[in-house]
């Protein structure tokens, strides 16, 4: 039975000494360098293992997170942001921190969706954290030492990998 | 972000070439949109068949490509692949746009 588990975990992950490998990368927080971490991202485990509707899914909920904190967060000041993703299960655990100015009243914005009647006063904003609650679950954002912290988990079936 | 423009008898076809419009290429594709659309057609179709990732800042700039040109104009979408038609779908601006599977075969053209 141990062998069983031993083989399969060898077969799923890169380094079979490390049965949860982390990815985890420091990305300046720009829109072009975002892009470009995003494909880095895709490209590893455990993104490249996903089918392309879930990589898809995770690709959209990451750059709304990377965006949000390069307009927000450092609307002022460049900087950081670190990001680390382990599949645990049947879910991706995801981590972002940053060091830009905190979210308005240190709360996670409420993602509504804008309200709009037809294509005269559609909204050309504001679909970012409504697409994150939307994708993502156990939203959680912490302030603490200069620092942002979010984490929240995205469900994928790992069933068929 | 490079769009491809060809006129098929009084529909304007914008093919972006770019397999993405996304926060880093969003501004650029409002003003080249607003360049292209500068050929007065009423119907403008956008081919978004070569396009595999769409954000909240590439779907702000489609949707602001479509009020540009409102309300004697119209912008119809054409060729959503899955992750770009999740977005409008969960956003609901699929239901704003006349949305096409592909492109109907007179516009259909080598590319």
């Amino acid at each position: 039975m141990l062998g069983e588990q031993r083989i399969a975990t060898m077969t799923r992950h890169p380094n079979p000494s490390l049965p949860n490998p982390s990815l985890r990368r420091l990305i300046q927080a720009e829109p072009f360098a975002v892009r470009q971490a995003l494909q880095d991202l895709l490209n590893h485990f455990p993104l490249n293992a996903l089918d392309p509707d879930q990589r898809g899914t995770v690709e959209v909920v990451l750059a709304e997170v990377f965006n949000n904190i390069v307009e927000h967060a450092y609307a002022d000041d460049p900087g950081e942001i670190e990001v680390e993703i382990t599949q645990i299960g049947q879910h991706l655990h995801c981590m972002l921190r940053d060091w830009g100015r905190p979210m308005p009243e240190a709360k996670l914005p409420t993602g509504a969706l804008p309200q709009f009647t037809d294509g005269l006063d559609a909204p050309e904003g504001g679909f970012g954290w409504y697409l994150i609650r939307a994708m993502a679950s156990d939203l959680k954002y912490q302030r603490d030492a200069e620092q942002n912290l979010l984490t929240f988990q995205l469900e994928i079936d790992a069933s068929s990998h | 972000m490079e769009l491809k423009a060809e006129l098929s008898g009084d529909v304007l076809v914008i093919s972006p070439l770019h397999d993405r419009i996304d926060a880093a290429g969003a501004i650029q594709f409002k003003d080249r949109m607003r360049e292209i659309t500068q050929t007065m057609t009423a119907r403008v179709v956008l081919d978004l068949s070569r396009v595999n990732f769409l954000d909240s800042s590439g779907l702000g700039a489609v949707v602001a490509a479509m009020k540009a040109l409102a309300p004697d104009r119209k912008l119809e979408l054409s060729g959503l692949t899955p992750t770009v038609q999740k977005v409008f779908r969960l956003t609901r601006m699929d239901t704003i746009f006349t949305i096409h599977d592909s492109l109907p075969a007179g516009m259909r053209h080598a590319g």
